[in-house]
């Protein structure tokens, strides 16, 4: 028997893409960030109420990925931008092939923000690069507050954490501990960004909408130093 | 289950590397840092599936799942965190987490002399 070292990464072809949607987003200067949770934590809500508040200043454009239809898409296209529909027939994450061709679609030169709404799943999304700046997980409060020590790769590598249906708190129905699970995320992740919000009451999104500008602001200022650098 | 997608990127590729072989592969080794949530058994039966017909069916794989590990900021101690967040020599709950390993194909066994 005779044995040949390989020492390669087996996902590379998706790296490959996923640097080719990374350099994309470099020359057209614009921010990606790729959203994940468990299906129904309110990503896409987040992503209507998001663009209604801050849509006039930031120009954002949205791929969505589901298993099937083109339901979320319809809804976040009726804010008026530019919305892309993957659907995945099956597959439970998004891949970074898919995102480059639906990338081909979107007016790049005009957005300063796209966000990729991933597959709901808390898993899968984590560990398919799709070249963005940053992940942003989405936790829901039904979903119970120790959802950090069950899925802690996804918390560990997100930049912010949204905790959603903050409205749903306070009122006797859910046994959540806020800061439990604000604590848990933060021992995986010290430099997670956490925002406590409401899509439906509109709690807390200011704070989350001034953080999207600022990375836009960061990217406008990261090219304007290479400019004259 | 992504192990179905890792399963068809682990095969094209080890047909890739092989194509121009005169021998069998017969066994890959594999390493996966535990933070990539990958079943062992579940990419094997994946993998089963895909490569039949392929060179590479009957192809056995060896996985090693590299744990998620920490260091402790209080004592320096190094410690996989999967089941405890607290340090089993000084009990401090604050750690940094240990670099995060990929998913990498280690090497590949082939029949013959």
């Amino acid at each position: 028997m005779a044995t040949v070292q390989v020492g390669q990464q087996i996902l590379q072809e998706d790296l490959k893409w996923a640097r080719q949607n990374s350099e994309l987003f470099c020359r057209h200067r614009l921010v990606c960030l790729n959203m994940i949770s468990s299906p129904g934590a309110g990503k896409t809500s987040i992503l209507v109420e998001t663009v209604r508040a801050i849509g006039d200043s930031i120009r954002i454009g949205v791929i969505e990925g589901d298993i099937e239809t083109d339901l979320d898409a319809r809804r976040v296209a009726q804010t008026g931008v530019p919305a892309i529909q993957i659907n995945t027939k099956g597959a439970c994450h998004l891949s970074a092939f898919q995102v480059h061709q639906a990338l081909q679609q979107l007016p790049l030169s005009n957005l300063d923000l796209v966000i990729i709404e991933n597959v709901g799943n808390l898993v899968c999304p984590g560990v398919f690069e799709l070249g963005e700046h940053g992940k942003v997980v989405v936790l829901s409060t039904p979903e119970g507050d120790d959802k950090p020590a069950k899925y802690p790769a996804i918390f560990a590598r997100s930049v912010a954490m949204l905790i959603n249906k903050a409205d749903l708190l306070g009122h006797g129905v859910l046994d959540f501990d806020l800061q439990k699970a604000i604590g848990q995320a933060r021992l995986l992740n010290s430099n997670l960004e956490v925002f406590v919000v409401s899509a439906r009451t509109g709690q807390g999104l200011g704070p989350w909408c001034q953080w999207l500008k600022r990375q836009v602001e960061l990217q406008r200022a990261l090219f304007r130093d290479q400019q004259t650098g | 289950m992504h192990e179905m997608a890792i399963a068809d990127a682990l095969l094209r590729m080890i047909l890739e590397l092989t194509k121009d072989c005169t021998d069998r592969p017969i066994s890959a080794r594999i390493s996966c840092g535990q933070l990539n949530a990958v079943n062992p058994d579940a990419l094997c039966f994946a993998f089963d599936v895909l490569a039949k017909g392929t060179r590479c069916e009957g192809m056995r794989l060896d996985i090693q799942i590299i744990p998620f590990q920490a260091s402790c900021k209080g004592c320096g101690h190094v410690y996989d965190i999967e089941q405890q967040y607290r340090c089993p020599r000084c009990g401090r709950d604050q750690f940094v987490l240990m670099p995060e390993q990929p998913l990498v194909l280690e090497s590949v066994d082939f029949e013959g002399d």
